[in-house]
């Protein structure tokens, strides 16, 4: 029995400190996300305008953010305006910061995207039966683009949640950075605990991203019955 | 056929133009209608007839012209077309129907939002109207749920329950099945029938024929020639008018 690594998360305060690398992780992704969706709203909106230079504007932001790896973008805005600008960021800033224009310009190109798939003769409609621009959004047009964004929304949050493991890279100490130091710590008295501390860590993002999709698959079965 | 009284007519259309860019689609229509009247407006693909209706409703900008609607102008109206529009009915092509609302929600989202009209009432009245076209037991359905010449009945129901002072249709039956057609011709024969004001396009020459009081023969952008039905379709008296409706015409290939 002495070799099972499962002991190792019961050692001291590991699991606790487990539970709180995760807090981070769920915190920053939250907050992320929240900022995200309302700008990305804000975004998709104005990128539904036929001004030329809004359409380039935007496009050009989404395309950058879209391109550039997120660990890269990460580099750039912990380590880069360090040196250049002088301006000291946390770790956890410079996440939240990249993972929200990563998150406003996903989002944007969903919502801008929910909003040109309603055809044109649903805002026609509302018009000939004499509802207002004002109700025709409120009653025609959103309830249906937000019919068309939550499953997408829904996998934008996921994969947003995913990917904040990458901030391990610039010293956030999050779920998996404890996964790490707890398996540094013990890896030559308990030499499994990789597999278990990893297959933890596992379940633990499980536990926070399977809800979320269970949710959209209700939405989508209840808007589909 | 209705007798054709001297008063105000109803809608005036007054040398309409309408173009995009240098595109010219309308050139110079004018055209009185009046209540209680069946004008049937047919002529070519894209001789401008739909678009004719478009402006009616305010969906298509002029450029040159007026319209008017119990003698008050329409036409390049911005601030208060939802309230005109309240007043002319539309039913479209493609029936329109919004999918994520049930039949009756369909038919009660104009007359309770933007006409404020008593909800109960509403429904009530929504009901009746789905009864006469035999939908009554679809009114909890969504519109995936229908066919095609049933959603283009709820459509109509739809534009109805608000009252309209006059119904535009435009090519209501163009994208069914042939045998989805005969429904939403007789729904709309019901409603001449009772002395709706309606103006209507389509491609049905004998539906044309049994609903007009008058009919409008556009081509090229301009109204070529307007005759009385019984007329129109036995002796035209234009050339334009003959050659178009010899189109619908077959002669037989072997002859006998």
């Amino acid at each position: 029995m002495q070799d099972l690594g499962i002991n190792v998360l019961f050692q001291g305060r590991n699991f606790i400190r487990l539970l709180e690398g995760l807090w981070v992780t769920v915190r920053i992704s939250l907050i992320a996300v929240i900022i995200s969706i309302l700008l990305g709203i804000v975004l998709g909106m104005i990128m539904t305008s036929k001004n030329p230079f809004v359409k380039v504007t935007t496009k050009i932001y989404l395309e950058f953010i879209r391109i550039m790896p997120q660990l890269v973008l990460l580099f750039l805005v912990y380590f880069g305006m360090t040196k250049v600008f002088r301006i000291d960021l946390s770790g956890e800033l410079s996440a939240i910061i990249v993972f929200t224009l990563w998150g406003t310009a996903e989002m944007s190109d969903l919502v801008r995207g929910a909003l040109v798939s309603i055809p044109k003769h649903q805002y026609e409609s509302g018009k000939a039966i004499g509802l207002t621009i004002t109700q025709i959004y409120l009653y025609i047009i959103i309830p249906q683009a937000v019919r068309r964004l939550v499953p997408l929304a829904i996998n934008l949050v996921t994969r947003m949640i995913k990917t904040t493991s990458l901030i391990v890279l610039i010293g956030v100490v999050e779920v998996l950075k404890v996964g790490q130091q707890i398996i540094e710590a013990s890896r030559l008295s308990v030499p499994s605990v990789p597999l278990w501390i990893y297959g933890v860590i596992f379940f633990l993002y499980f536990i926070v991203c399977y809800p979320i999709t269970l949710l959209a698959t209700k939405l989508e079965k209840r808007w589909n019955s | 056929m209705k007798i054709m009284n001297e008063t105000k007519a109803l809608l005036e259309i007054k040398s309409l133009k309408k173009s995009y860019d240098k595109n010219i689609v309308l050139k110079d229509i004018s055209l009185d209608i009046h209540k209680g009247e069946v004008v049937v407006v047919i002529g070519p693909s894209g001789c401008g007839k739909s678009t004719m209706l478009r402006c009616i409703n305010g969906l298509e900008q002029i450029q040159g012209g007026e319209i008017l609607l119990q003698g008050e102008v329409i036409s390049n109206q911005s601030k208060n077309m939802h309230l005109v529009r309240q007043k002319i009915g539309m039913v479209f092509q493609s029936y329109d129907l919004f999918p994520h609302m049930t039949i009756l929600e369909n038919i009660t989202l104009g007359p309770i939002k933007a006409q404020g009209r008593d909800k109960n009432e509403v429904i009530k009245e929504a009901e009746e109207l789905l009864k006469r076209v035999n939908l009554l037991d679809k009114k909890d359905a969504y519109p995936r749920q229908l066919s095609g010449g049933q959603k283009q009945r709820v459509a109509i129901v739809r534009s109805l329950c608000m009252h309209p002072e006059v119904m535009l249709f435009d090519e209501v039956t163009a994208a069914l099945d042939p045998e989805m057609v005969r429904e939403v011709l007789d729904v709309m024969l019901e409603l001449a029938r009772e002395g709706s004001t309606m103006v209507i396009v389509t491609h049905e020459m004998q539906f044309a024929r049994a609903v007009a009081d008058r009919i409008v023969f556009i081509d090229k952008g301009e109204i070529v020639e307007e005759n009385k039905p019984s007329e129109f379709f036995t002796k035209p008296k234009t050339e334009r008018a003959k050659q178009f409706l010899n189109m619908f015409e077959f002669n037989a290939v072997k002859g006998i």
